[in-house]
């Protein structure tokens, strides 16, 4: 497979402990966000203030490695002032590109800073070449990330159609089973949403409540999912709760279960896919450490020829249950 | 008053029905037609189009064509392009490629795209959009700031279960245990959605197809007047298998200050009694919540 082009690995890092267990073990790229609303992983004690990432930038860059800013929730009107500061301050500590969602910022990163590599983020769920083309004409944007709802053919026939524009696409982690940025439904229960907060399910709408039967999880009082005695308690994440339509009790919208394409890389590669992405900034630098070095592993194999390695990953998947998502079309 | 599409899988006898009687009975301003959740059920509609178009052109209704939402393969995007060219009629844009595709004609940028700020109102009014209806999760006080720095029409949803999520996967399909490709068409089987109940039997979501929505019907009876004062022009009313004409007569009798909203709203009550009403949203607050009480959540807190 030398004809083909090395796809970049890029690997989430919500600490600065995290970006570096990345780099080392790997990684192309690194993306991170900044410790307020602005990005889509908004959680306590998680991301990096101004001087984090500087010297996050300079780690990664005397590695070779690059470093990606999330800048991807939806600016409420009337308060614009932090999503440009963060961008504004993004590109003033150099980095490598942007990750935007919301056309307005979209246009306030172009305008301002028309040097700056920009990357249309998943929460943008741009599905199809006219809204790819939409974003690269009146924006420059370069890369977008693909929302988790198009098979690997479908890839495969998107990526030609819109070149010189990049994808990325998602490899490894949690799956929104919703296409992204278009999913209102933790607002729904707990008034915080990803678009506009930058959190899904958060931690302080969560109860664990003991019944007679076991313990229920509780999302904004809404039971998620329940449990029996000696049984784990998942986290209630939403759309991976168990739900009762029209008699029958069901996960009905999809299980507990983490995205791996571990075996898929060589055809994602096919594909034409510029670069991969590993979900889990809110996670620890042993779990991206572990998953960075598989996929590291996976991609120079897949490049190589080599069959795919065999990595088992289950400790670290939700419930330790796997799926390859939209990619394959029985998924839907 | 707009009337939004029917975003269910009713049957195409049943939706052309519908929409005769809006045309000769309901006092609304415009009507939505299009499938906006799942491509695989517009060939059905399709025959009936220019009939319910003429009966609701003729009664004086303007009809605004409504795109899909989710946009995946090839034949959807045909679709979508050849919607966009429509003369004569709005067209309303529920993904950003089908505004991409308007672009340099008037348009309505539907509630499914996100315009959350005055930024992304501007580039949207800048290709064409001479309407917009917002996004369900915005508050009172963004809605005003969206609707005083617009030439745009801002249209907010007012009435029936409201569109949270879209998927690629098929909820309704997966329930009864179908994939999406042989689903034979199961969402006909809830014309106003699928209930979802939690483990405990308590009402939290309804499923239609690949689209998710709330359980509760929204009712924004109580918000009309202050969102009309904060400079919303248009109200969307979602149908539902209720007596929409004269849901959208209760709606258009508190928007001309005729009816008291408690007297409408009780009157709701008695159109849709099953219905569990929201307003949480438009209140800074959780969707599915209900609040009546302007001091326990005011809609424009500060002023």
């Amino acid at each position: 497979m030398s004809d083909l082009e090395r796809p970049e690995l890029v690997c989430p890092a919500g600490t600065p402990a995290a970006l570096q267990s990345a780099v080392d073990a790997g990684a192309d790229a690194v993306y991170l966000g900044f410790r307020d609303e602005t990005n889509a992983r908004n959680f306590p004690g998680l991301n990096f203030n101004r001087k984090e990432l500087e010297a996050g930038i300079a780690y990664a860059h005397e590695r070779g490695a690059k470093i990606l800013v999330a800048i991807n929730t939806f600016p409420r009107a009337g308060t614009p002032e932090i999503w440009h500061k963060a961008v504004d301050d993004a590109v003033t500590l150099g980095a490598d590109a942007l990750i935007l969602a919301d056309i307005g910022l979209i246009g306030y990163a172009a305008r301002t800073h028309p040097q700056a590599r920009l990357h249309l983020s998943v929460q943008a769920a741009a599905s199809n070449p006219e809204s790819i083309r939409f974003y690269a004409e009146r924006f420059g944007v370069r890369r977008v990330v693909l929302p988790r709802v198009l098979t690997v053919q479908e890839i495969a026939a998107l990526n030609p159609r819109i070149r010189p524009v990049e994808t990325e696409v998602f490899v490894f982690g949690g799956l929104c089973v919703m296409a992204e940025g278009r999913c209102a439904l933790s607002s729904y229960a707990t008034g915080r949403s990803p678009n506009m907060n930058g959190v899904c399910s958060p931690a302080g709408h969560v109860r664990y409540v003991e019944t007679a039967e076991g313990i229920s999880s509780e999302l904004g009082g809404f039971t998620i999912n329940r449990f029996g005695r000696g049984e784990q308690a998942g986290y209630p994440t939403l759309c991976k709760g168990r739900f009762q339509a029209h008699g029958k009790t069901s996960y009905l919208f999809e299980e507990p279960t983490s995205l791996n394409t571990l075996a898929m890389l060589p055809d994602l590669i096919k594909a034409g896919v510029t670069a991969f992405k590993i979900e889990g900034r809110q996670r620890g630098r042993a779990y991206v450490g572990a998953v960075v070095r598989a996929f590291r592993a996976g991609v120079d194999a897949a490049l190589a020829g080599k069959p795919m390695p065999e990595i088992n990953l289950d400790d670290i998947t939700e419930g330790g249950r796997q799926t390859t998502g939209a990619y394959e079309r029985a998924w839907r | 008053m707009t009337l939004g599409p029917v975003l269910f899988n009713w049957s195409p006898e049943a939706w052309r029905d519908f929409h005769f009687r809006i045309a000769d009975e309901a006092d609304v301003d415009t009507v939505c037609l299009g499938e906006v959740v799942c491509s695989k059920r517009l060939p059905f509609l399709m025959p009936h189009f220019p009939d319910v178009i003429e009966r609701l052109t003729k009664a004086g209704k303007e009809v605004v064509l409504s795109s899909l939402a989710l946009i995946m393969t090839d034949r959807e995007l045909e679709q979508a392009r050849e919607l966009a060219a429509t003369e004569g009629l709005l067209v309303e844009a529920n993904d950003v490629s089908v505004a991409s595709l308007r672009a340099g004609r008037p348009f309505v940028v539907g509630p499914m795209v996100n315009v959350y700020n005055e930024g992304t109102l501007a580039a949207f009014e800048e290709m064409g959009a001479s309407r917009v209806c917002l996004p369900a999760e915005l508050p009172a006080p963004v809605i005003k700031i969206l609707a005083e720095g617009t030439k745009a029409e801002i249209e907010v949803q007012a009435f029936g279960r409201l569109p949270l999520a879209i998927s690629a996967r098929c909820y309704a399909a997966r329930a009864r245990n179908l994939a999406k490709d042989s689903c034979q068409y199961v969402c006909n089987l809830d014309p106003d959605g699928m209930e979802v109940d939690t483990l405990d039997d308590e009402p939290f979501l309804a499923v239609n197809g690949t689209q998710t929505m709330s359980y509760h019907y929204l009712n924004l009876l109580f918000e009309l007047t202050a969102l009309r004062k904060a400079g919303v022009k248009r109200f969307r009313l979602w149908p539902q298998t209720v007596d929409m004409v004269a849901v959208a007569a209760l709606f258009r009798a508190v928007a001309n200050g005729a009816m008291d909203p408690a007297e409408a709203s009780a009157r709701l009550t008695g159109l849709c009694p099953d219905a569990e009403f929201a307003n949480g949203y438009i209140r800074g607050r959780e969707g599915h919540v209900f609040i009546d009480d302007d001091g326990d959540a005011p809609l424009f807190p500060g002023d």
